[in-house]
């Protein structure tokens, strides 16, 4: 089981992992064998975390030893958490990642150089595991670079006009963003004499005269991370980056990495250092409300079907921000529910694009049509994935959109709650878009010929449809106490942990 | 020259180099931009452990006070941000060379594929 000795692991298998696709990429098949094993053993090793990790625990790993100081009162040393909701993410992250890896055995096969795209891949999880499991702000800004540079070389993996435009414009805006949260993380230092999270926020704790220090930092995190989550005035590079990308990869930028690089890391700054007060509440309140409603207009008019669901990544991740933001235990509940069934059925339908792509040669909606006789495996996922982001009963989408209304109703926002019953219409229209244009209706004379995609691809799909289908079912009582109230309790427990 | 001057300088870079990411079209010079704004961060990290009159951290026989050392750690750290830094630009440099390899040119105002 998981003791603190093994916590590093998550970090170090994926970049051996990564290393070691680079080194034997001449050996036929074995970065492909690689990168599914390497995600597979993340993958079980989180979920031993989440049973091995008892309710309320923080399990904690001082690196080298460099134990707390008496004399001093402070830890010196980096340290590495792991609570509950470090585990939730690390499972959400390790899932995902673990089925692109399956879904990339076919798919890269039509690109050069697959073996190195492995090595980007694993580097990216190395890092997002990396700022999941860290409990020290630098170190956490180091794994955010890691994970930011390998994914700009990853959405410019294909080398085309695009693909490289796209980069470098995600690449300014995601250096611009780091440059924000390591000023924030300086002044923070400069102040408290920490680097560490815990000790960080039992100085603020004891320093309630800080309070330009506590805002300017806020004001820089939000932006940097913003940048990083694509919240709404800083989502510009997003619908450029993420559809550029080949599909395993947007499936992973859309489904994990703007979650754990920006949600994850904004919210346990703000929740368990600087603590939640009304106004950063109406804040991030403010910010999801926004990024869901812009999100959602800007992707109606889109006929590129890969540039239609980065739009609804900015829209879902705004729902996300929005329940956390409420700061209510069901609210908390709702937007982590959400983060959960956003990575399912984001990464799903992003791979289902590919798949079209993959076979029909196209994504633009316009020129497809009437796939469903010729792909049903990809045509019931994607039906599958948009029925749940759409928010119909009984998929998964609908419960976490269920309770993020709920809980705005709770707290007597009616006017955000309407807002959020809105956009789900909305939702549900540009999914109707898809599925009418894409997969029903007369079969196009061009693509007579087209058929299902490779047993790998197909099996990743269904694996995705499946939980969308069943994941309302972590709201029942033993997986609710167990994996997600873990997560809500961490965030509610605020300066305390 | 007060103590607050290299605080105030430190900025008006950091500004220069957004300046330079948001103002000029030639991707070389955006790069650039980037780096000056990467390097008035480092010089705002390497401030914090200023400290006038300070001596190095080092413990011998003389038996210096802890107080009147440098702080050590943004030292450590500012290497760190360094490198992350060289490996930001190297990278940016490789797709600005690859993307003039497809357009012919640095200017980011025709390069169109996106619009829209």
């Amino acid at each position: 089981m998981i003791s603190p000795g093994t916590i590093p692991l998550f970090v170090a298998v994926p970049l051996a992992g990564a290393f070691l696709t680079a080194l034997l990429r001449r050996v036929k098949g074995l970065p492909d064998a690689l990168g599914v094993m390497t995600t597979v053993g993340t993958f079980a090793m989180s979920i031993f975390a989440v049973l091995s990790l008892l309710p309320g625990q923080r399990m904690l790993l001082d690196i080298g030893s460099w134990g707390p100081l008496a004399d001093m009162g402070r830890i010196v040393g980096i340290q590495l958490a792991l609570d509950g909701l470090s585990t939730f993410m690390l499972v959400v992250v390790n899932f995902i990642a673990f089925v692109v890896a399956v879904y990339s055995i076919n798919y890269m096969a039509r690109f050069t150089s697959k073996e190195l795209f492995y090595t980007l891949f694993l580097l990216m999880v190395a890092g997002m595991n990396g700022v999941i499991i860290t409990g020290d702000l630098f170190n956490l800004f180091v794994f955010v670079e890691i994970a930011s540079l390998a994914s700009y070389a990853l959405v410019a993996f294909g080398t085309g006009k695009r693909e490289l435009e796209a980069a470098f414009k995600y690449a300014v805006m995601g250096g611009v963003g780091s440059l924000l949260v390591l000023l924030g993380i300086i002044l923070l230092y400069g102040n408290t004499g920490t680097l560490n999270m815990a000790d960080m926020s039992r100085w603020l704790a004891g320093h309630p005269g800080s309070e330009a220090l506590r805002n300017l930092v806020i004001g820089l995190f939000v932006a940097g991370f913003g940048l990083k989550a694509a919240l709404v005035p800083f989502h510009a590079w997003l619908p450029d980056a993420h559809p550029s990308a080949p599909a395993p990869i947007s499936a992973m930028l859309s489904g994990v990495l703007i979650k754990s690089l920006g949600v994850y890391a904004l919210c346990r700054l703000i929740f368990n250092v600087f603590g939640i007060t009304p106004q950063l509440s109406s804040l991030l309140m403010t910010l999801g409300a926004l990024s869901m409603s812009i999100g959602v207009v800007l992707a109606l008019r889109q006929w590129d079907m890969k540039r239609l669901l980065a739009y609804h990544s900015i829209s879902q991740i705004g729902y996300i921000i929005l329940g956390i933001g409420i700061g209510t235990p069901l609210g908390i509940l709702g937007g982590l529910f959400h983060l959960f069934n956003h990575s399912i059925f984001k990464s799903l339908l992003f791979l289902d694009a590919g798949a079209v792509e993959y076979s029909a040669g196209t994504r633009n909606l316009k020129e497809l049509g009437g796939l469903s006789r010729r792909m049903p495996v990809t045509s019931w996922t994607t039906l599958s994935a948009s029925m749940s982001i759409a928010g119909v009963p009984p998929f998964s989408g609908f419960w976490s959109k269920l309770i993020i209304i709920m809980a705005c109703v709770d707290r007597g926002l009616w006017f955000l709650a309407s807002v959020t019953v809105l956009v789900s219409i909305l939702t549900l229209a540009s999914f109707m878009k898809i599925m009418r244009y894409g997969f029903l209706g007369m079969l196009k004379d061009a693509f007579a010929k087209v058929s299902e995609v490779p047993a790998f691809m197909r099996i990743a799909l269904v694996v995705l449809a499946l939980v969308c289908i069943l994941g309302g079912l972590l709201l029942l009582p033993p997986f609710k106490d167990g994996f997600l109230g873990q997560a809500v309790s961490v965030l509610l427990a605020g300066r305390g942990v | 020259m007060n103590e607050t001057m290299p605080y105030i300088l430190c900025m008006i870079l950091f500004c220069i180099g957004i300046y330079a990411m948001l103002a000029k079209r030639n991707l070389i010079r955006i790069i650039i931009g980037l780096s000056i704004a990467e390097y008035a961060v480092n010089l705002f990290l390497i401030l914090v452990a200023y400290k006038s009159g300070g001596q190095a951290p080092i413990f011998d026989d003389r038996a210096m006070p802890p107080t009147s050392m440098v702080d050590p750690l943004p030292h450590a750290l500012v290497l760190t941000s360094i490198v992350i830094g060289l490996a930001t630009t190297a990278f940016m440099i490789a797709l600005a060379i690859r993307l003039y390899g497809k357009y012919g040119t640095f200017d980011i105002t025709r390069m169109r594929e996106l619009r829209g």
